[in-house]
C-alpha cells in the first residue's frame, strides 16, 4: 500500500519535462528562421532579423512549453527567455563596442604611442603618440580625486552619523541637485569662477575642479549607502566600551564599510575620466608635454581622441581610436583595482 | 571596584512618548540584580539608562538620577563617554567588530581608548578571555576573525570585550537569549564568577535563569500598550519567586498573566 501511495504522490510531483536541450534547440531554430524569412522578405539589417529571431525564440518555447509541460512552466521559460533576450541586448552593443575598439585601436598603439607625444607630428601625419594626454588625464584627474574624496567622505560621514535637522536635509538636497549637473555646466561654472572672476589662465587645476563639481555627490552618495549598510550594533558596542564617537566612526564604521567606499570612490574616478566637455572649456589642449597642471593648458585623453578624430585623416582616427582603446583599458584596471579591494578589505567571515 | 547604583525618580523618553516612568532602585555592589517583566515595559531602555547608551538613540531622553556611588550620571559636566568605561555593556545579540580578529576584540576596547604596551595588551587579552571562559577555546586561533566563532562563543567574546576595560558595573540585555542551554550554562556560571568584582545587572526573560543567578530581583511591568513600564517592586530573588508583595509579580512569575 505505501509502494502505491509512494508512485502516486510522485507522478503527481513529476510533470512531463521538456530535455535540457530543449531552449538551445529553439534558440538555433528560431535564428535559423529569422534569417531565412528576412532574407525572404529582403530586410537586409541585422537587427532586423536579431529582432525576429528574439520574438520567434520567446513565442516558440512559450507555445512548446505550455503544450508539453504546462502553463506554470511555460510562464517560468518566457520569463528565463525574456531575461537572455533582455541580457544579450545589453550585452550586444558594449561587445560590438569593445570588439570595434579593440580592432581599430590596436593599429598604432605601441610602446613609441604611449610615450611620446604629438609636439612635432602635423595631425595628418602618421606618427606620434598620446603621452602628453595620458600624463595630463591622470593630474587632472588625480587632483579632482584629491579634492572630492575628502570632501565627499566627510559629508557622507556628517550626513550618517551626525547629520539631525534641517542642515542635513539641506546637504542632501544640494547633493541631489549637484548629481544632476550637466558636465558642460559645471564647466562653465568654473569658467566664470576661475577664469573670468579670478582672471586665472587655462590649466589643468582648473579642469579638476570642475571634475571635482561632477565627482563630489557621487563620492557622497556611494559613501552614504556604505555608511548606512553598518550595523547600528557595531556603533553602540564600541560607544558602550567607552570609546568617543568619532573614535567609533574612525575605528570601526570605516574599516567596516572601507571596501565599499573605495569602490565607490573608483566608480567615480571612472566617471569623470571620460569627461570631455570642462576640459575643452578650462584645459583647452595643448600637442606638447605639459607636466605642471598649475599652468598652461594641458591635454587629456578624451580631448585627444575628440580632436584626433576631428583631425580627419586616417591617420589621426587610427590615433583616436588607440587612445580610446587607452582609455577604455584604463578605467576598466580602476575597475579591477576597486573589485580587489573591496573583496581584499570586506570584513572577514571565514575561520 | 564593584559600585553601588542608585537610581531615583528616573523617567525615558523616545522623542515625546514616555517609555519608562518615576523608577526608583539601588542595585548592590557584588551582586546579581536581574530585570523580569513583559516584553516592551522598559527593562532594555532601563538598562541603557544606567550607562548612558539611552540618549545615543535618535530622541532619547532622560530625566531623574542615577547615583553611582556617590557621583550622579546625569549631572552637570559628566562626560557620557567616561560613565561607559565605568559601567560596561553586554547585548542581546552578540556584536563583534566583523573587521577584527579574537585578539582585536577583546582588545578593541583599550587600543580604542589609547596607547598600551603589547605585553600589557597579550595579559589582559589572556586574563579577559580566561573570565570570559573563552581562552581553552580560542588560545589558538586569536588571529582568526572574531565573527568565525559560534554564537555562543561570539557572546562570550562579547563579554570578555567588555570586561576588559575593567568596568565598575556590567550591563547585561539578553545575553543568553540567542544561545544554546549550553553556552547559556557557560554563560551563567561566568556571571557567578564576574559577580566577585562587578557589579551585574541583568535582563532576562528566562525565570529559571532569574532564578538561578540573581540575589535580587526587579519587576517591570506596564498597564496598557502606549502606557510608560514602571517598576512594580524590587526584593531579593527568593522572596520575588515564594512570596512576591505583589500580586501581579506573583501572576507573572506563575504565568497566569495578561
Ligand atoms: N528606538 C525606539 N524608538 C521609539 N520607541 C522605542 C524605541 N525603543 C523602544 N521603544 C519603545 O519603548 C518601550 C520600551 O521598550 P524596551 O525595548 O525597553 O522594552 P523591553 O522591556 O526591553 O522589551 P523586550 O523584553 O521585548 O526586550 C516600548 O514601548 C517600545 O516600543
Ligand atoms: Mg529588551
Amino acid at each position: 500500500m505505501s509502494n502505491a501511495t509512494l508512485s502516486a504522490k510522485r507522478s503527481s510531483l513529476r510533470g512531463a519535462t521538456l530535455p535540457k536541450w530543449f531552449p538551445w534547440a529553439v534558440a538555433a531554430g528560431s535564428l535559423a528562421l529569422g534569417y531565412g524569412i528576412s532574407a525572404a522578405a529582403g530586410l537586409d539589417s541585422d537587427i532586423q532579423w536579431a529582432l525576429i529571431a528574439a520574438v520567434l525564440f520567446v513565442v516558440g518555447s512559450y507555445a512548446v512549453s505550455a503544450k508539453i509541460e504546462g502553463s506554470r512552466q511555460a510562464k517560468d521559460r518566457t520569463a528565463t527567455s525574456l531575461v537572455w533576450v533582455a541580457f544579450l541586448l545589453a550585452v550586444t552593443p558594449l561587445a560590438s563596442l569593445l570588439w570595434e575598439t579593440v580592432e581599430r585601436g590596436v593599429k598604432v598603439l605601441d610602446v613609441f604611442f604611449l610615450t611620446h607625444s604629438m609636439g612635432v607630428v602635423a595631425d595628418a601625419e602618421p606618427g606620434g603618440g598620446i603621452y602628453h594626454a595620458m600624463l595630463g588625464t591622470l593630474e587632472q584627474v588625480g587632483l579632482a580625486a584629491l579634492i572630492s574624496v575628502p570632501v565627499g567622505v566627510l559629508t557622507a560621514i556628517y550626513l550618517v552619523e551626525y547629520g539631525r535637522g534641517r542642515l542635513a536635509k539641506a546637504v542632501t538636497f544640494f547633493v541631489d541637485v549637484m548629481t544632476g549637473i550637466p558636465s558642460i555646466v559645471a564647466g562653465l561654472f568654473i569658467l566664470s569662477l576661475w577664469v573670468l572672476i579670478l582672471k586665472m589662465g587655462p590649466s589643468g587645476f582648473a579642469g579638476s575642479l570642475a571634475l571635482s563639481i561632477l565627482m563630489i555627490p557621487v563620492v557622497v552618495r556611494s559613501t552614504e549607502e556604505m555608511l548606512k549598510l553598518v550595523p547600528n550594533e557595531l556603533r553602540e558596542a564600541s560607544l558602550a566600551l567607552g570609546v568617543p564617537k568619532w573614535r567609533t566612526i574612525l575605528k570601526v564604521v570605516l574599516p567596516t564599510s572601507i571596501g565599499g567606499i573605495i569602490t565607490g570612490v573608483m566608480l567615480a574616478i571612472a566617471r569623470i575620466t571620460g569627461e570631455t566637455a570642462p576640459v575643452l572649456l578650462l584645459v583647452w589642449g595643448t600637442d606638447f608635454i605639459n607636466a605642471n597642471p598649475f599652468q598652461d593648458p594641458q591635454e587629456s585623453l578624451p580631448m585627444y581622441i575628440y580632436l584626433q578624430f576631428g583631425a580627419g585623416s586616417d591617420a589621426s582616427h587610427d590615433r583616436a581610436w588607440a587612445a580610446a582603446l587607452t582609455l577604455i583599458a584604463f578605467i576598466m584596471i580602476l575597475n579591477l583595482v576597486a573589485r580587489g579591494i573591496a573583496r581584499w578589505k570586506a570584513p572577514k567571515t571565514g575561520r | 571596584m564593584a559600585k553601588r547604583i542608585d537610581v531615583s525618580g528616573l523617567n525615558a523618553y523616545y522623542g515625546s512618548f514616555l517609555a519608562i516612568e518615576d523608577i526608583s532602585m539601588t542595585v548592590e555592589p557584588r551582586s546579581v540584580t536581574a530585570f523580569i517583566g513583559p516584553s516592551g515595559c522598559g527593562k532594555s531602555t532601563f538598562l541603557r539608562t544606567l550607562n548612558r547608551m539611552h540618549e545615543v538613540t535618535p530622541g532619547g531622553r532622560v530625566d531623574g538620577k542615577v547615583m553611582l556611588d556617590d557621583e550622579n550620571l546625569y549631572g552637570a559636566g559628566i562626560d557620557p563617554v567616561a560613565v561607559r568605561r565605568e559601567v560596561g555593556m553586554v547585548f542581546q545579540r552578540p556584536n563583534p567588530f566583523p573587521t577584527m580578529s579574537v585578539y582585536d576584540n577583546v582588545a578593541a576596547g583599550l587600543r580604542l581608548n589609547g596607547k598600551y604596551k603589547k605585553s600589557q595588551l597579550d595579559d589582559i587579552v589572556e586574563k579577559s578571555l580566561k573570565g570570559a571562559n573563552l581562552w581553552n577555546e580560542v588560545k589558538d586561533r586569536l588571529n582568526k576573525p572574531g565573527s568565525g566563532l559560534s554564537g555562543g562563543q561570539q557572546q562570550r567574546l562579547c563579554i570578555a570585550r567588555a570586561i576588559a576595560v575593567e568596568p565598575n558595573v556590567l550591563l547585561m540585555d539578553e545575553p543568553c537569549s540567542a544561545l544554546d542551554p549550553i553556552s547559556t550554562l557557560a554563560i551563567e556560571d561566568l556571571i557567578g564568577e564576574l559577580k566577585e568584582q562587578f557589579t551585574i545587572v541583568i535582563v532576562t526573560h528566562n525565570m529559571q535563569q532569574a532564578a538561578r543567578v540573581s540575589d535580587r530581583t526587579a519587576f517591570f511591568n506596564l498597564a496598557a500598550v502606549g502606557q510608560p513600564g514602571k517598576l512594580i517592586e524590587i526584593d531579593d530573588t527568593e522572596r520575588i519567586f515564594s512570596n512576591p508583595s505583589v500580586q501581579a509579580t506573583e501572576d507573572y512569575i506563575s504565568g497566569r498573566f495578561g
